[in-house]
This record gives structure tokens, C-alpha cells and sequence, in this order.
């Protein structure tokens, strides 16, 4: 119990250090830093509580993949500079937020600490916490007996939220990212236009560039 | 003294966090911080999935952590999408520019 109450100590007091410092550092990459911090925290927690995949979970696809890609983000955009603290959009609305934080963790811990029995249902007479299987198992087991249409469901939300993403920051091939590196006439489709059309002026046909060619060649350019 | 570990410790962890998130959520005007508030909160709801489902002893906990990953995991990805976009129309994109869905 007392390694137990230590391995708890500690990578709670990760997780809260980590969770304070997403909040307070002004640097965005620093914020992202510190949230890694919070999810190896958490997944320290998971393995303290028997959840071993979902630990690995965590580290694989929140500190691997998501985190990545915010830090993908910060650095493609170029945010990485400092918030501007003095300018409060409402006036007092940072004491607000603290206040309502406050209230928030103190309404919980009433509720959590005012009765012993924290727990109300009952312990589980299907899916129960068996060690002497993996938790591989019965995670696979659950998720694709009891809740197959949720897994299926969730499928059909990761897809779409692929498609969603690639709609959304895929750039128009009228608009150059940056005017300094391709100014007016560089872009790839319209040279690819350019090209065309001189092409075509030293054929015979005198159609002008298709324009579905045309438009193939510029999402192309779009999609580099 | 040795005090003993029992779950609600784990719960009342959770619950910090989640409240550090949320105010943060408040404070913060990035975006990109934002976001990272909101998967705080979402690591906290998950902390305590998992606490509940080991206190009555049933996976279904451990399932449902899974299913808020991946919801967090296409939140961020159209979030981020979202982010790249604004960002490319017009400089420093706080969400005090943003307050209005439209151009």
C-alpha cells in the first residue's frame, strides 16, 4: 500500500503541475510540453489501476500522435509567440474564471468526500475485472460484443472527421500560402496553365486548354 | 501515519484537473491552448472512467475511455483543421476574432 500511495503522489503531483502549466505558461509549445507531462501522469494512474492497454494507449495516441500534431500546428503556423496577458477582452473575466474554477472543484469534492460511498450501482455481473485475464481481452471482448455500434458509429466519426479536416485545410490553389516566396504568376497550376496554353498554341488545334485538364492540374498544385 | 489509497483519491484528482482545465478553457484566448484545455478535461473524465470502473469492478469503464479517445482524437484534428484555415486568412487568430462564425 505505501508503494501504491507513492507511485499515486507522484504522478498525481505530475498531473497537476503539468495541468497548471498548460494553463500558465504563455509559450504555446511550452503549454503542449506540459500537457505531455498530464498524460504520462494519467497513464502512470491507468497502470496503478489495472488498466495496462489503455495506459499504453494513452502514451501512443495522446502523447504520440495528438500532442504531435498540436506541435505540428504551432510550428507550421508560426503562434509560437506570447499570448498578450494585460489585454482582458471583459473586463475582470480572468477572476471570474478562477472563481468559477474554485466553485467547480469545490462542488465536486463536496460531493465526492460528503459520504463515504462514493459508488452507487452495483458491481458489474457481466464484464467483471477477472485479473487472471488480460484486460486486452476483455476490452476486445466488450467492445465488440456489447458495444459494437458504438465502435461502429465511431468508425463512421473518425472517417468523417478525416474527410472534414482535409476539406478545411486544403488550400485553395487561387491563394498562395505566401506571397513573398510565389509571387503573382509562379504558382504551380497557373504555370501549369502557362504551359498549356503554349502547348496548345503550337498545335494545330486552336481549342484553347480543356478546362477540366486545367482544373485537374490545379488540385494537384492544391493538394502539394 | 500512513494514510490509506482508496479510489475516491483517484476521483478527487480527476476533479482538480478537470477544474484546472476548465478554467483554463476560460482564461486562455490561443486557440491551440484551448484545445489543450479541453483535452485536460477530457484526460480527467477519462481518469475517472476508469477509477469507476475498477471501484465496480467492470470493463465497461475501460471501454468507454476508448470511445472519448477517439472522439478527442477527431476534435483535435478538425479543430486543428479549423485553426490552419482562420490562420491562413488573416493574422493572429484569437478566438476573440473569431466570435462570429462567418468571415
Amino acid at each position: 500500500m505505501r508503494v501504491e500511495m507513492f507511485v499515486f503522489v507522484v504522478s498525481g503531483a505530475i498531473c497537476v503541475a503539468g495541468a497548471l502549466g498548460v494553463v500558465l505558461f504563455r509559450n504555446p509549445v511550452h503549454n503542449a510540453l506540459s500537457l505531455v507531462a498530464t498524460l504520462f501522469g494519467v497513464a502512470v494512474l491507468f497502470v496503478a489501476q489495472g488498466a495496462y492497454f489503455l495506459a499504453a494507449i494513452q502514451v501512443i495516441v495522446y502523447a504520440g500522435a495528438i500532442v504531435v500534431l498540436f506541435l505540428f500546428v504551432i510550428m507550421l503556423l508560426g503562434v509560437d509567440q506570447d499570448d498578450d496577458v494585460r489585454f482582458e477582452p471583459i473586463p475582470g473575466i480572468r477572476i471570474a474564471a478562477v472563481i468559477v474554477g474554485i466553485s467547480l472543484l469545490g462542488m465536486s469534492l463536496i460531493a465526492l468526500l460528503s459520504s463515504p460511498d462514493v459508488v452507487t450501482g452495483a458491481p458489474s455481473a457481466l464484464a467483471p475485472l477477472d485479473p487472471a485475464t488480460p484486460d486486452v481481452n476483455r476490452i476486445g471482448a466488450a467492445l465488440f460484443t456489447d458495444y459494437i455500434y458504438a465502435f461502429e458509429i465511431t468508425a463512421v466519426l473518425l472517417t468523417i472527421a478525416v474527410v472534414g479536416a482535409v476539406m478545411l485545410s486544403r488550400q485553395s490553389p487561387e491563394v498562395p500560402l505566401d506571397t513573398e516566396e510565389f509571387p503573382d504568376g509562379t504558382m504551380a497550376s497557373e504555370l501549369a496553365i502557362r504551359r498549356e496554353e503554349t502547348s496548345v498554341a503550337d498545335s494545330v488545334d486552336t481549342d484553347g486548354p480543356e478546362p477540366a485538364d486545367a482544373e485537374i492540374a490545379a488540385d494537384a498544385a492544391g493538394s502539394e | 501515519m500512513i494514510v490509506e489509497l482508496t479510489q475516491t483519491w483517484y476521483l478527487v484528482l480527476a476533479a482538480l484537473i478537470f477544474a484546472i482545465g476548465a478554467t483554463g478553457l476560460v482564461i486562455r484566448r490561443n486557440p491551440l491552448v484551448m484545445f489543450m484545455c479541453v483535452e485536460l478535461m477530457l484526460n480527467a473524465v477519462n481518469l475517472t472512467f476508469v477509477s469507476f470502473g475498477n471501484m465496480l469492478d467492470d470493463v465497461g469503464g475501460q471501454v468507454f475511455v476508448f470511445f472519448v479517445l477517439v472522439v478527442a482524437a477527431a476534435e483535435v484534428a478538425v479543430g486543428l483543421a479549423l485553426v490552419v484555415a482562420i490562420t491562413r486568412r488573416r493574422q493572429g487568430a484569437t478566438a476573440d476574432d473569431l466570435s462570429l462564425m462567418r468571415g
